[in-house]
């Protein structure tokens, strides 16, 4: 089985306090620890198990730019076999639209019975996986935690609401957002990126991939971010301050009277 | 003319899920005196009874009968409303496992505009919306433009609009059936799996000691069971903590988990995602304690406390004994 990963480089939010910069117009940069989208590990860690199990190859692609070779390094020594960077200046701004039109373009440029992307990023939007198979005219499944390989279809599970799972036969060549716990991970130690190091990653731009510039980017974006900003928080939380022993004090306090203690 | 806006329903064999009387709210935020049409699709007698119920609310009711729609794939969905709505909609849907299914899809096809998990709509200004999202798992909020001139798919976060209880839609019913087209899809749906019972019903406890990523390690969990211990409460988790199989998937609070109603929630190192807050119901007293000041638990918590866990809980727990 022939199968496409994308993947992509984002500000690791269990590393990082998240802080808005003083324009306002996107978030302090500086210092940030990025990593790959989280749900896109799993779906490199699936990817590499079905092709463990019925043969074939996995290739990890992103949109970026030249710093987001190092996230397709990582998922390749994780053990995906080839790695794609999707990257020119026209591809600035894209709004989810704009990227699942770039992967559109690369996915024709291969011959891919699957398609993964992670069920969401950094920007929670959940968009990109449906969007491309929509594009591609392939069926499409979210947020699946199961995956069972069969003769030109797969068993697939998604997860719903309470805990429960939406069992669906999918016809391939298919898309499918992956939803984290669906396996675990494996670690990937400082010999594996050795290992990849020096692997030649292929950049592919807008001319190459056959994509007209006027269709992604800043200019194409009918969805665009004007500003972050900080909500008014409402009353919020009361914090406590003070000592360690002054904090533990006031809580009991207030788990005493709220029925917290037994 | 007013302007109209699609309310997609979703309900479960004629039950109305939430987001149903909330979804009517946002299209009015976005056109304050749009008439709303409430899009239903199912099979059978259900459909009838959710539609009826709907045109309580909503200024018109679309149906949409059909076999293939008996369950609601987002893939036989999908087909059903690009053949029935008209160009340049404007498309609500709840952003939940089945919005998330259904809505870059729908965009695609329709020519349209996508927005995801919409918090909060400003309003239209020539031809361009401005609505509020969160990013960075609710770490940052965004002010975001969305051009509609084209028409737009939206998927709503349920629970931030107030269920619109009125019932001053006064609409009728109308049977859209035959215009569905063909509804063959290439994905099949199957069957539902139910989550497993766990060895304790954390939807039934009344204080929850509930753990979250800031636990960092397996071998760190064991601390939350003692404190648990000493205030004779039971232990949950939010989802990180499934996904790295430390807890079973019957401790998970969280929309993809269980819903939990207790009287006190101790949230120890959870940041506080919307999909997990979605599990909290009945108001608890919400003790937070993060070392992230940022984190937005700190947004719905009664008492917040900056801190790493792995510090304090073992002296809250210590303190507690000692009583």
């Amino acid at each position: 089985m022939e199968i496409l990963v994308c993947v992509k480089r984002v500000p690791d939010t269990s590393e990082n306090e998240i802080e808005i910069n003083s324009a306002g117009n996107d978030i302090e940069r500086d210092d940030l620890v990025y990593s790959v989208n989280e749900w896109d590990n799993y779906a490199v860690e699936e990817a590499i198990q079905i092709v463990d199990k019925v043969g074939g190859s996995v290739t990890v692609v992103t949109v970026g730019d030249d710093e987001s070779e190092e996230v397709l390094r990582r998922e390749m020594a994780m053990g995906a076999n080839n790695g794609i960077l999707l990257s020119d200046d026209a591809f600035e701004g894209s709004d989810g639209k704009g990227i699942a039109t770039i992967l559109k373009a690369a996915v024709e440029k291969g011959n891919y019975d699957l398609i993964m992307t992670g069920a969401q990023a950094d920007e929670g939007a959940a968009q990109v996986g449906g969007m491309l198979a929509a594009m591609l005219d392939y069926p499409y499944a979210s947020l699946v935690n199961l995956i069972e390989a069969g003769d030109g279809k797969l068993k697939v599970g998604r997860e719903i609401e309470g805990g429960n799972q939406e069992m669906n036969d999918i016809e391939m060549p298919c898309v499918l957002s992956i939803q984290t716990g669906i396996n675990e991970p494996r670690y990937v130690g400082i010999r594996g990126i050795r290992k990849v190091a020096s692997v030649e990653i292929p950049t592919m731009g807008a001319s190459d991939l056959g994509v007209d510039a006027a269709a992604v980017g800043a200019g194409a974006a009918k969805v665009k971010r004007v500003d972050y900003f900080v909500p008014d928080m409402g009353e919020g939380a009361e914090m406590l301050e003070g000592s360690t022993e002054e904090i533990i004090a006031k809580l009991i306090e207030y788990l005493k009277a709220k029925g917290g203690l037994k | 003319m007013a302007e109209q806006v699609f309310a997609y329903i979703k309900h479960d064999q004629g039950v109305a899920d939430d987001s149903a009387l909330e979804l009517i709210v946002a299209a009015k935020k976005i056109y304050p005196d749009a008439s709303v049409t409430a899009v239903v699709t199912g099979a059978g007698s259900d459909l009838d009874t959710i539609c009826n119920e709907m045109a309580a609310t909503y200024n018109a009711v679309w149906k949409i009968d059909n076999d293939a729609l008996a369950y609601p794939n987002a893939e036989v969905v999908r087909k059903a409303l690009v053949n029935i709505l008209p160009a340049d909609s404007i498309v609500l849907l709840p952003h939940d496992t089945f919005g998330m299914d259904l809505g870059p899809g729908l965009a695609i096809k329709m020519d349209s505009a996508f927005v995801a998990d919409v918090v909060d709509i400003e309003g239209i200004d020539n031809g361009t919306l401005k609505v509020i999202r969160q990013e960075f798992s609710g770490m940052a909020s965004a002010h975001v433009t969305c051009d509609i001139s084209g028409g737009a798919v939206m998927n709503i976060r349920p629970g931030v609009n107030q269920p619109d209880e009125s019932k001053s839609g006064g609409g009728e019913v109308v049977d859209k059936s035959g215009e569905a087209g063909d509804l063959s899809t290439k994905r099949t749906y199957l069957e539902i799996v139910e989550a497993e019972a766990g060895d304790v019903d954390i939807t039934k406890s009344e204080v929850l000691v509930s753990v979250g990523r800031g636990i960092e390690d397996e071998d760190n969990v064991e601390m939350v069971f003692d404190l648990a211990k000493a205030m004779g409460a039971d232990v949950s988790c939010s989802r990180p903590i499934v996904d790295a199989k430390w807890l079973e998937k019957s401790r998970q609070v969280g929309t993809s988990g269980q819903t939990v109603k207790p009287k006190v929630y101790m949230a120890m190192g959870i940041s506080g995602s919307f999909q997990h807050l979605g599990g909290i119901k009945g108001n608890p007293f919400i003790v937070a304690v993060n070392k992230n000041p940022k984190a937005p638990i700190f947004q719905v918590a009664d008492v917040g406390i900056e801190a790493d866990i792995l510090e304090f809980i073992p002296e809250l727990t210590e303190a507690i004994e000692g009583l």
